[in-house]
């Protein structure tokens, strides 16, 4: 009896050694980080709506690793050493990628041999400039410009200007506690727009917002926004 | 010993004989369990066999076989605790609703490999021959329509496909056709075919000259304001996606000179048995005793396994026949859509202008005067189903404020309400309780298709009321829709009256009054539950505008002023939740009040981006064929 009970606790001890070993594949190791940017200043997006794609050939099928643009305009991807090549799919993001000579969304070929940090230039509809959020007697005002960069054939209109407001750091039309939105004639002079919010109550109390301007440009889905804002009231 | 030899030489002999015979001989048997291609259409019983599976995979999206896909926009509530993801998830995926898959192109080859031996086929009466025939055509125009409402331009094959292992496949390869030619094979398809079918209203479940006509009218339409609302993000330069906006007309054309034709025909009529408008709007789905309004159904038949479970799942918990149902909550968006009956739109009258509750002797009372469409699609709390009326209410509303409320099905509670130590019951038999699933958490239970039949809502039992696919209350407002986009308003008049007549709507819109949202809220109210608010929504490229990701509030539910408008945004599910007011010696007392509420279920607004419009292309498509494009914005 004595003996089995030996030889049982001889197996358990070598199974668990063995579950020690090593996996077959080391995991990916190499960051590939930076931000998407229009003239050195990063493009502000909401959360997990705007991605890009890196591919990757000789893997047997091919399929594309989406990589995900935080909110201020930040990503980053663990990734295996190799060669990839990255492409924004056509109308993703509040922006313009190149075309090759076919009128075909460009790649852009991406070495990665260890850590790399990147900035990936894009062309966007619009700019926000001088955006400015306070906080005024329980209300958020916020005021804003917008300079249109492309203004050739793509050039697109501006559906509507939004400010938001949210308890947490996520802000946009669907994470939000007040809204305030311009539409038509409001947005007549895109050199003057004022938007103001009351804030609601907020439970449990907090004396802080978080505040952003989104623009929304026609038939495009994803909104530019300005930073987001923290604003003590 | 010699008896032995005999033995040994007959065992001999019986088997070199046996081993004498052919190989083909002793290989090639018939099988006796599957019958041969040759023998089948030999006989018009066995092709209706294989007719009637090719009839089974006609394709459908939202359906009375599954519920929760009402669930998915604006229309229900999912009050059933695995589908509250419903209403939780942020945006709708690029893949959802796809329709591109091995299965959808086996169906395709199937369907064309029945149509190739039934031509080849000599020994079937021709009328026959070519009703088997039309009536493959027309599934497979059922399916190429689904495939290009859902996915845009796909590769056109109606020839049957086979691979012969040469190690290249490239010849299977096609590329996708243009949007617009797909939308003109099913509409030249359904012209060819329509008068190869029988022209009788009664043939109902399978194809038939107005349900050929039906389906074209429906695709030109379909076609015709994709051409008309398309804009550039929408488009691929090789016209996979897209049609061109001159193309607009000669589809409204066409979709209203094919409902003209089954109107004019004057076999059809609208659904009038019943005097009172809002059972009359029940039983048009129920009724399949000669109703003269249903042009073509998938049915179903009790005591086989072509029955459905419907009514179990959305029967009304308190007078259930088991102990479930009440899984789909009609939305209070929903609800106050329908109109009231002098044609103008408001909300369901909770408070007055001054912000203070308004008081209900009686709990329809609410509901008086609306579209009898409302009643006949909802069962409205304080309404009947089977002869039993509904418990719907929330609880107790006190003088002060306070609400006095339950958490299970009729709870009673002792010593809550002031003046009154005994036990009451504090909540209906049907809630609304939050979260509680199978209660009406919205306030409402669905109506529309739930079979008044005893025992439809029994497990053993379960329920055939059919699905109607295309019925003539349709065709009129394709034909007024149709009318409209031409620039005809006052033909636009004439179909959409009798629809609105029995609906009890009966002062008759004015040509002037007949507005784009007119018709878009029309189609709302008459088909809600029909699964096709999707491919409205689609067509019309109000899908990204009306489900916007957007939170909504109760502030959008009290006096709204813009419910007619199609670009209203309905991102969330509401409900509305009536309370017993509970004041002795008050003039309201036990009175009725009613609240708007979101049920704390929905946490997220729906959002479909531009790149919903087309369904994505699944990847392992795309690396079986180079030929293949992707669809735009995702």
């Amino acid at each position: 009896m004595k003996n089995r009970f030996y030889f049982i606790i001889g197996a358990i001890i070598a199974v668990f050694f063995s579950s020690c070993k090593k996996d077959n594949y080391e995991a990916p190791a190499a960051d590939f980080t930076g931000r998407i940017v229009y003239k050195g200043e990063a493009i502000n997006v909401e959360y997990g709506q705007v991605n890009f794609e890196l591919w990757q050939s000789g893997f047997g099928n091919y399929s594309a690793l989406k990589v995900n643009v935080s909110q201020d305009g930040n990503y980053s991807a663990k990734l295996f050493d190799g060669d990839y090549k990255l492409v924004f799919s056509p109308n993703q993001g509040p922006f313009l990628w190149k075309k090759n000579a076919a009128g075909k969304q460009d790649t852009i070929v991406v070495n990665i041999s260890g850590s790399k940090a990147m900035d990936i230039q894009v062309i966007p509809y619009y700019m926000i400039r001088n955006a400015s959020l306070m906080a005024a007697s329980g209300k958020v005002n916020g005021s804003c410009k917008l300079e249109k960069i492309i203004t050739d054939a793509n050039a697109k209109d501006i559906e509507s200007v939004s400010l938001y407001i949210n308890k947490t750091q996520f802000v946009d039309g669907g994470n939000n506690i007040a809204i305030q939105q311009l539409t038509g004639t409001a947005i007549a002079d895109l050199n003057n727009l004022n938007m103001s919010v009351n804030i609601p109550a907020i439970v449990p109390a907090q004396n802080y917002v978080f505040a952003r301007i989104g623009v929304k440009i026609a038939v495009v889905d994803d909104l530019i926004f300005t930073p987001v804002t923290k604003i003590n009231f | 010993m010699k008896k032995y030899i005999y033995a040994f030489a007959a065992i001999a002999c019986l088997s070199f004989a046996q081993s004498c015979k052919k190989d083909s001989e002793f290989l090639d048997k018939q099988p006796t369990s599957t019958l041969p291609i040759d023998a089948v259409w030999k006989d018009p019983n066995l092709v209706l066999t294989v007719v009637g599976d090719l009839y089974d995979r006609f394709p459908d999206f939202q359906r009375i076989e599954s519920w929760w896909l009402f669930a998915d926009f604006d229309e229900g509530f999912a009050s059933a605790s695995g589908d509250y993801f419903r209403h939780q998830n942020l945006e709708y995926g690029y893949d959802s609703w796809r329709y591109w898959d091995i299965n959808v192109y086996r169906l395709v080859n199937d369907l064309n490999l029945f149509i190739k031996r039934g031509q080849e086929a000599t020994a079937l009466k021709a009328e026959d021959r070519n009703r088997f025939l039309a009536e493959a055509r027309f599934i497979r125009a059922g399916v190429y329509f689904e495939m290009v409402k859902r996915m845009g331009g796909v590769p056109l094959i109606t020839v049957p496909l086979a691979y012969d292992y040469s190690g290249d496949p490239s010849y299977l390869q096609y590329p996708r056709s243009k949007e617009f030619e797909i939308y003109d094979f099913v509409i030249a398809e359904l012209e060819a075919i329509k008068t190869m079918l029988p022209d009788n209203a009664t043939v109902q479940s399978r194809a038939t000259k107005a349900a050929a006509l039906a389906m074209e009218s429906r695709a030109a339409l379909y076609a015709g304001s994709i051409a008309k609302y398309s804009n550039a993000q929408l488009t691929l330069p090789g016209g996979e996606v897209g049609i061109p906006a001159a193309m607009a007309n000669a589809y409204f054309t066409k979709a209203l000179n094919a409902a003209k034709e089954i109107i004019d025909g004057g076999k059809y009529s609208l659904y009038k048995k019943n005097p009172n408008l809002s059972d009359n709007f029940a039983a048009l789905f129920t009724d399949k005793g000669s109703n003269p309004e249903v042009i073509f159904a998938k049915d179903f038949k009790l005591k086989t396994n072509k029955v459905h479970g419907f009514t179990i799942d959305n029967q009304p918990r308190s007078s259930a026949e088991e102990a479930q149902g009440g899984r789909l909550n009609p939305s209070l968006n929903l609800v106050q859509s329908f109109e009231k009956l002098d044609n103008t739109y408001a909300s369901l009258a909770t408070v007055d202008g001054s912000g203070n509750p308004v008081y209900y002797t009686n709990i329809t009372d609410i509901f008086a005067d609306r579209d009898a469409r409302l009643a006949g699609t909802v069962i409205l709390p304080g309404t009947q189903f089977k002869g039993k009326t509904v418990d719907i209410w929330a609880g107790y509303q006190l003088a002060n404020g306070t609400i006095v409320t339950g958490d299970n099905f009729a709870q009673s509670k002792s010593n809550v309400l002031p003046g009154n130590p005994g036990s009451v019951q504090v909540v209906g038999g049907d809630g609304p309780v939050d979260g509680l699933e199978f209660s009406a958490q919205s306030g409402f239970y669905v109506r529309k298709y739930l079979d008044p039949a005893t025992g439809s809502g029994q497990i053993g039992t379960r329920s055939d009321v059919w699905w109607i696919r295309y019925r003539y209350a349709e065709v009129l407002l394709n034909a007024a829709e149709a009318a409209f986009e031409l620039g005809d308003a006052a033909t636009a008049a004439n179909y959409i009256k009798p629809v609105r007549d029995r609906a009890g709507l009966t002062t008759a819109l004015t040509p002037a009054q007949i507005t784009f949202d007119r018709i878009v809220h029309e189609r709302k109210v008459e088909f809600a539950f029909e699964g096709h608010q999707l491919w409205d929504m689609k067509r019309w490229r109000l899908a990204d505008k009306v489900w916007n990701g957007n939170n909504m509030s109760a502030a959008d539910f009290t006096n709204a002023s813009n419910i007619g408008s199609a670009t209203r945004t309905s991102t969330q599910v509401f409900g509305l939740w009536p309370y017993k007011y509970y004041n002795p010696g008050n003039t309201n007392h036990l009175k009725y009040i009613f609240k708007v509420i979101k049920p704390s279920r929905v946490t997220a607004a729906h959002r479909f981006r531009i790149g919903n419009y087309y369904s994505s292309i699944g990847q392992d498509v795309l690396n079986g064929n180079p030929k293949i494009i992707r669809n735009p914005n995702q």
